[in-house]
């Protein structure tokens, strides 16, 4: 690697200020950082410095990532698999290969656009305010794609990274001092900017769209539906499975069959990308815990939170979505991959001990309610956490204040 | 004798390089430089002039806003220069020595008698009143003040620390003397905070308190907030053990012992060990033919909160440790040594790092290189993990930085000085000088509340 470190050393001048590339410092500074750990040393105050850095973090949470994102071009590649047989039946594990590599071709131009378009606005942000880039769009650019439906055109996925990086992050400072997460808030705006492609019946299997438009002979009787998408017909005077009318006494059962726990907890169903595991998105979570980057406490109380709203659903009761098991919720929509993955961004999250557990509790108990009780959306996780982001401060802000409290009383009784 | 409190928020940084426990006379070298930079805050007022022939314990300057606080020659010679930076600002008092080590005599024949006034004035006049520091600001203690308690741990437990224990047995009459004294200066509010089977437990007169586990547990910083921490408008006081049995002798012989021991540390010693020496050595003259290699940082005290030397400097009133590891200034290939590599050979507190891994009795060489880049706070909750104090230190950096007067008072900015939060700054992804903030933060307090 000398011969690099040699090149970079011959190419340095050019680079810095004076230098006839001056301009592009922060693109040389980010590959060269990348490439090597720079020779900066302590000036001040402690003279060593622990080995961790945010590179090393950022990309210890892209690595957790991977079982969801192999998952995830494996699942796409079924659904497309299924749609073209007109058949939602065809066994799981058959024609792997295939399915992979047709998934590999609908997943990786939406990762490879969230990519190019995150990182060149960062660049651009990086050269107006000199400095280079910074690493947490490695993240966020892989967390985006994985949030989306199968079905996403890419230039929705082109804007709502941009939207999410410009008005999601830049404006407040860059990486470390946004208020929302990223990838969350680029969901939110294609949600709420162009529903039909984000909810519904024909977004989650690629290929669906289209073939529906045409008529298709051979889709006779073939649903795209999710299980959230079929839970929310329950509350409906039309409840459906698979695209099937069922009575509503049978519902459960009926679901129970068609998206089973295990089903579900693998990830066999259709969803978003990356969302759909439960078991990759542990994989990932155990990686993250590990590693102490991932808060278990959130993550914890995430599950605990969105178990006892089940609980209390169930509770409830009187019609088939109430009754649902609670457990069963954990295990379908982004349930898993919010908690593990979005509620734990330590930016956005309760950055206090204590506050960290109501953070993720709450964030798991709206979520489950928002699934449920909400008429519009059917899915809450999302909502709940952007929510428990916002609310994030104030949780700490009384963690800090409790603080502030009891160094006063001291005072007072000393 | 209380229960012994153990600190396990904190972290032992497992170095290279323990001084062996040999002690070595370093002849005084030629120059010896005081350098009124050691004391933060201070505004040095000069009483010799060069060309002036001074003795050990006469006074070299004062504190121009405290009079009565005065700092003393260690030394006997002549003033060589008095040496100015930017605004003439006094950088080094510089004394050439005499080799005779002749010494200012203190009329300490009635000891006994001494009251809490008399104390008092013999610390101001011998200059050890300079070892005093107090809080909040972590800086000389102000005499007119009075303490609510007076600090002293009998132990350091950062990185290659020296251990008081094998230092100062042979001085415990005069470690005796000090504490009595000081005891009777403060009117029995003495602490001292020993390791759980220290030799200091048999010091009398003293409320004994017992710490162990990680570091900070040695430092007084740490141990003040677990006996009796300190509230806005109070004070409190703290002394280096070694500067006790060095005021003791004073009350005892009636001369300023300027020779402390010191701990000789680091990867890049060939040998390291205790040395005997007098403050304000060249540090040439203490590392002679001791180190290894060149592309290496001296540093007079500890690698968490000591001062980077060349060896042209002196060695710094309040350190009893001279470290010497390898500088960091080279490229690391992300894959090797770099950010992704292996990490086998980084100490790290994050489990990104496979030292958790590894036994505890694996030591590791740390260079000075930063392994990485300046960052906003992303990650949470790392600075909790290595600081012991019912404070939050994430916050109360935050408001140090963004100068919030209101907040820092609030989140307990009284009750710290800059050496607490030396962890928080090594383990810190952001790579922000904490240490810097905080006492940045400090200095507006007492510019703007004290």
């Amino acid at each position: 690697m000398k011969f690099l470190e040699k090149y970079l050393h011959k190419m340095e001048p050019h680079f810095i200020k004076g230098g006839k590339y001056e301009k592009w410092n922060p693109l040389f500074e980010t590959l060269a950082t990348f490439a090597f750990t720079p020779k900066l040393v302590t000036t001040k105050g402690t003279h060593i410095r622990d080995g961790v850095d945010l590179k090393r973090t950022m990309f210890t949470v892209v690595i957790a990532l991977i079982p969801c994102l192999l998952f995830g071009i494996y699942n796409t590649g079924h659904w497309e698999y299924a749609v073209a047989e007109g058949n939602r039946d065809i066994p799981y594990f058959a024609e792997m290969g295939t399915k992979f590599l047709t998934g590999l071709t609908i997943v990786l131009p939406v990762v490879v656009v969230s990519y190019g378009v995150g990182l060149t606005i960062e660049f651009i942000f990086g050269m107006l305010r000199g400095h280079s880039l910074h690493e947490g769009f490695l993240v966020s650019g892989m967390l985006i794609p994985l949030t989306m439906p199968a079905d996403v055109p890419l230039w929705m996925v082109a804007i709502a990274t941009a939207f999410a990086v410009i008005i999601g992050k830049e404006i407040f400072g860059g990486t470390g001092m946004n208020v929302v997460n990223i990838a969350l808030t680029a969901r939110a705006f294609l949600f709420f900017a162009y529903p039909t492609s984000m909810s519904g019946d024909k977004v989650w299997m690629s290929g669906l769209g289209d073939k529906m438009s045409t008529n298709s002979a051979d889709l006779d009787g073939f649903s795209g539906a999710t299980a959230l998408g079929d839970l929310a017909s329950f509350m409906s005077d039309k409840a459906t499975v698979a695209g099937e009318t069922v009575q509503s006494s049978m519902a459960l059962q009926s679901f129970s069959s068609e998206y089973g726990v295990w089903e579900s907890f693998v990830g066999m169903i259709p969803g978003s990308i990356g969302e759909t595991s439960t078991l990759a998105c542990l994989i990932g979570g155990l990686l993250l815990v590990l590693t102490g980057v991932g808060s278990l406490r959130i993550i914890l109380s995430f599950f605990a939170g969105g178990f006892i709203m089940g609980l209390l659903l169930n509770m409830i009761g009187g019609n088939a979505y109430l009754d649902l098991a609670a457990h069963h919720h954990l295990v379908i929509g982004g349930f898993a991959f919010g908690a593990v993955f979005m509620a734990t961004d330590p930016v956005t999250a309760s950055q206090t001990a204590f506050g960290k557990i109501i953070y993720g509790f709450l964030g798991g108990f709206l979520a489950i309610m928002i699934r449920v009780l909400n008429p519009a959306y059917p899915e809450g996780v999302f909502l709940a956490i952007l929510f428990m982001n916002i609310m994030a401060p104030i949780i700490d802000h009384y963690i800090i204040q409790a603080n502030i409290n009891r160094r006063l009383k001291r005072l007072k009784t000393a | 004798m209380s229960n012994t409190i153990s600190i396990r928020k904190g972290l032992n940084i497992r170095l290279v390089g323990e001084a062996k426990k040999e002690i070595k006379d370093i002849s005084v070298s030629s120059t010896v430089g005081i350098s009124p930079l050691d004391f933060h805050g201070l505004t040095p007022k000069m009483v010799v002039k060069e060309g002036d022939v001074v003795k050990v314990g006469d006074v070299l300057f004062f504190d121009k806003k405290e009079a009565s606080v005065k700092f003393v020659s260690p030394v006997s010679g002549t003033v060589k220069s008095i040496v100015r930076g930017d605004k003439r600002r006094i950088m080094n008092v510089l004394i050439s020595t005499d080799g005779k080590q002749t010494s200012k005599k203190f009329d300490v024949d009635k000891v006994a008698d001494f009251s809490a006034e008399d104390i008092k004035a013999l610390l101001l006049e011998s200059g050890f009143w300079s070892a005093i520091k107090q809080r909040p600001l972590d800086v000389i203690a102000n005499p007119n003040n009075q303490p609510k308690g007076f600090f002293v741990s009998s132990f350091d437990s950062s990185p290659l620390a020296p251990d008081y224990d094998y230092m100062l047995g042979e001085d415990f009459e005069s470690l005796q003397k000090g504490f009595d004294a000081l005891s009777k200066l403060t009117g029995d509010k003495v602490h001292l905070s020993s390791k759980p089977n220290s030799i200091f437990n048999k010091i009398k007169g003293v409320k004994h308190h017992s710490f162990d586990g990680l570091h900070p547990a040695g430092n007084v910083g740490t141990q003040m907030h677990h006996i009796d921490p300190v509230n806005k408008g109070e004070f409190v006081w703290s002394m280096n053990i070694q500067e006790v049995a060095a005021f003791g002798k004073l009350l005892s012989e009636g001369t300023v012992q300027a020779t402390r021991k010191v701990a000789l540390t680091g990867s890049e010693l060939k040998n390291p060990h205790y040395i005997t020496v007098v403050k304000g050595t060249e540090m040439s003259a203490i590392l002679d033919k001791a180190v290894e290699g060149s592309n290496v940082r001296y540093i007079s005290g500890n690698v968490l909160t000591g001062d980077q030397k060349n060896l042209t400097d002196f060695l710094g009133h309040y350190h009893n440790q001279v470290t010497v590891i390898p500088e960091g200034n080279e490229y690391k290939f992300f894959l090797t040594s770099g950010w992704l590599g292996h990490g086998f050979d980084k100490f790290s507190n994050s489990r990104l790092f496979p030292t958790f891994l590894l036994p505890k009795s694996k030591k590791f060489t740390l260079d000075t290189n930063t392994n990485g880049e300046e960052r906003a706070f992303v990650v949470s909750g790392e600075l909790e993990r290595v600081f012991p104090f019912d404070i939050l230190p994430v916050q109360l950096t935050k408001a140090a930085i963004t100068q919030d007067i209101d907040g820092m008072e609030n989140l307990g900015i009284y009750e710290v000085a800059p050496e607490d939060f030396a962890l928080c700054e090594y383990v810190c992804t952001t790579k922000i000088n904490i240490q810097e903030k905080i006492r940045q933060g400090l200095d507006l307090i007492a510019s703007e509340c004290m």
